[in-house]
């Protein structure tokens, strides 16, 4: 008895245990490593040149239908008194700050970083966020359950939710005017630009430029290009004359924000080994202990 | 010798003025439900887009996880471990762990944006999430703690259906299903005990792994390279804690004898479990310095304190005593103590040492949050006391021999 019990566990341990294998997991889709090419696209933000004058906001919220308002009210500066951060409202906000050593008031637009290793893509639960080939980190409404996992990984806040809506609430950020950019337009905040405060082009031409206007105006800018290194590098690039915590950007370090919780989750996962080891050892214990039972029976 | 203990479903009226109480905070609980699906998170949260996550997350969930670890640890105890003197427990904190899971998920749909897309988490998973991980696990679990509790319900059921009119033609045929289910599920039981430890470890961790893709949003006390470790030692150490709660304030309630002598014996194994997880605390406190930030008088020092001194160190003298394992008053304390320490940890690493990069106002539950998560928990209560009236769940003196003996043994949940 005690040798046919141990066959039929067996048995039965081999086959729901290969159906517990065979539940594998969908494959990953977060950035693969591919998706980071030498052609993709990126913003250099100078924020010496800026003067707060909102149009790209305005040209945003064209772009992305969202309600623009009445447009005298983008003139009216004490908006920029405010500290504000893009929201559902507003996908890109500007920024004042008042600095001692500066002549003029510094405007900081801000958005959406479009890092290079996004935490939202790897936090994501279902792949809702993307990172794509042009450099753009986009959202795919399609896919989102509204877990809002992405805004805890998120290390610059940027993903904003529509608490006010019951159903089909969306992530809102930035995306790097995806669409207009497939049709071969600029993105429309650069477009709208004034006075060329964003340049639009290549990643590694604008890192290159970041660094030209730094060695040629040692003065005017901290030797600093934020975005360069940060979180492992992000599409959008920040040159400043003042230190960039003084601008409110966080100081996240420039590994990669995946990189601290992907590791544990592939080793757990890599042929599911762990757990099914896991599984035999107690198995093995459960098992053996069944026949020391069984012997002392018999 | 005493009167040998038998599971049965008790027989005690439903209402008592407890009850009222409970079914007063559900009742306060739907209301403010039927808001939250009617008028979105917006209305009856404080949530932000700085603070996505609150109570919700914190304690329904992650807290509502780990205070689940009894079902785990008592079936892995006796089953795996074959201590067979406890078997008495394992049906109790099974249904306990099943009930608490289900809580867990339904917590979860309270905060999900778009909760009737869960169904495009086993479909379309990014198996680089943390929480698609939980996700699964916690699904997968659920099921399994199910399967493990239906058992009780073919014991309840085998011999006795007696369905009136048109469905009386059923009778025959709903018996034998059960039995057949009820043989099946005998031969292949041991799989779904060793899956649902598996699984449960696999959460339990994860669930500590799910805050550190946050970085440097997450206070340096909290954001440890172990915090998956932590959550699993702190769940398996709150496991037979819980299952004491239970034990005592289920024979309280319904005026039965308490299983001090098992429970004392359950009680003997939390001190060193206690001790192993606070040993890896405070180790990885040491090696990464952490202990610094404990000098600064702050919220996070103070809720660091409170939560281990409170939760840990207290409980755990508190068990290595022979006083305290053969009193009902001092281990049910120290039994809140342990739960407490874990509930604080989880309240934590959630909701405390998440500090967003650009806060405008600092987080606090709203009522409508409060009145959900403790309408949640009225409900699971009273859930419980349904179904232990209706199920052979608690163990009491056997009043009779039962007539069906041929039915006595049961899957592996005896
Ligand atoms: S800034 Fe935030 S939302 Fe934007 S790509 Fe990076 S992680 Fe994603
Ligand atoms: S809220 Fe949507 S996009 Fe964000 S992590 Fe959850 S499913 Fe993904
Ligand atoms: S349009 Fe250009 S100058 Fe005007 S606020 Fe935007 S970035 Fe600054």
């Amino acid at each position: 008895m005690g040798s046919q019990s141990r066959r039929d566990f067996l048995k039965t341990a081999g086959l729901l245990g290969g159906t517990m294998v065979g539940l594998d997991v969908k494959d990953a889709r977060a950035t693969p490593k591919n998706v980071l090419t030498d052609e993709r696209k990126g913003v250099l933000v100078d924020t010496t040149v800026c003067i707060g004058c909102r149009r790209c906001e305005i040209a945003c919220k064209e772009a992305h239908d969202l309600p623009v308002g009445p447009l005298e009210q983008y003139d009216d500066r004490s908006v920029l008194e405010v500290f504000r951060r893009p929201d559902t409202h507003a996908l890109t906000v500007i920024n004042q700050y008042e600095q001692d050593s500066l002549q003029q008031a510094l405007d900081v637009k801000v958005q959406c970083m479009h890092c290079d290793h996004p935490a939202c893509v790897s936090a994501c639960i279902v792949g809702a966020f993307s990172k794509q080939e042009n450099g753009a980190v986009i959202w795919d409404q399609s896919r989102c359950i509204g877990c809002r996992y992405c805004m805890v990984a998120c290390p610059f806040q940027v993903p904003a939710f529509e608490y006010d809506k019951a159903l089909q609430p969306r992530i809102m950020k930035c995306d790097f005017c995806y669409d207009r950019q497939m049709d071969g337009k600029l993105p429309a905040c650069v477009e709208a630009c004034p006075v060329e405060a964003l340049t639009f082009g290549k990643r590694y031409d604008l890192l290159e430029e970041a660094h030209r206007r730094i060695d040629e105006n040692k003065d005017r800018y901290v030797n600093h290009v934020y975005g360069e290194k940060e979180v492992g590098g992000t599409a959008w690039l920040y040159l400043s004359p003042v230190e960039f915590e003084k601008i409110d950007f966080p100081d996240v370090g420039t590994e990669p924000v995946p990189g601290a919780t992907e590791p544990i989750q592939h080793a757990l996962f890599k042929f599911f080994i762990p757990p099914v080891s896991l599984y035999a050892l107690l198995g093995g214990i459960m098992w053996l202990g069944k026949n020391n039972k069984n012997e002392e029976e018999e | 010798m005493e009167t040998p203990l038998e599971a049965q479903p008790v027989k005690r009226p439903f209402l008592t003025p407890g009850v009222i109480v409970l079914l007063i905070i559900a009742a306060n609980g739907l209301i403010w439900s039927f808001l939250r699906f009617y008028l979105g998170l917006g209305a009856v949260t404080n949530l932000d887009n700085q603070h996505p996550w609150g109570i919700w997350i914190g304690i329904d969930v992650a807290s509502g996880v780990a205070l689940a670890a009894g079902g785990f640890t008592t079936s892995a105890l006796v089953h795996i471990f074959h201590r067979e003197d406890f078997h008495h427990i394992v049906r109790p904190a099974i249904m306990t762990a099943m009930l608490g899971y289900t809580f867990v998920a339904l917590g979860v749909m309270f905060d999900l944006g778009r909760y009737y897309n869960i169904w495009h988490v086993p479909i379309m998973g990014n198996s680089n999430s943390v929480l698609f991980e939980v996700g699964i696990c916690v699904m997968t679990y659920v099921s399994t703690l199910y399967v493990e509790f239906f058992p009780v319900v073919t014991e309840r059921f085998m011999g006795r259906v007696h369905m009136h009119g048109l469905l009386r033609k059923l009778n025959k045929i709903t018996d034998l299903t059960l039995r057949w289910i009820d043989g099946f599920l005998q031969k292949t039981m041991f799989f779904f005990i060793i899956l649902g430890v598996v699984l449960s470890c696999l959460h339990q961790s994860s669930l500590g792994t799910l805050m550190m893709i946050a970085g440097h949003k997450i206070h340096p006390l909290w954001q440890s390279p172990i915090t998956p470790l932590l959550f699993l030692l702190s769940a398996i150490s709150v496991g037979y804690p819980m299952v004491i709660i239970e034990s005592l304030t289920a024979s309280k309630s319904f005026g039965l004898k308490p299983e001090m002598d098992v429970l004392a014996r359950l009680g003997r194994f939390v001190g060193p479990l206690l001790g192993v997880y606070l040993g890896f605390k405070l180790g990885d406190m040491v090696i990464r310095g952490t202990y610094v930030y404990l000098m600064d008088i702050n919220l996070e020092s103070i809720m660091w304190v409170i939560e281990v001194l409170f939760g840990v160190i207290i409980p755990m003298r508190m068990f290595f005593w022979d006083k305290v394992l053969h009193s009902r008053t001092l281990l049910l304390a120290a039994s809140y103590l342990a739960a407490f320490g874990v509930l604080m940890f989880r309240i934590n690493v959630f909701l405390i040492a998440y500090t967003p990069p650009y806060s405008f106002k600092s987080y606090f539950p709203s009522l409508g949050e409060i009145s959900i998560t403790l309408g949640l928990i009225a409900i699971e209560i009273l859930l419980y006391r349904v179904l232990v009236l209706i199920f052979p769940v608690i163990a009491q003196p056997a009043k009779s021999i039962k007539p069906k003996t041929k039915f006595a043994l049961r899957g592996v949940i005896k």
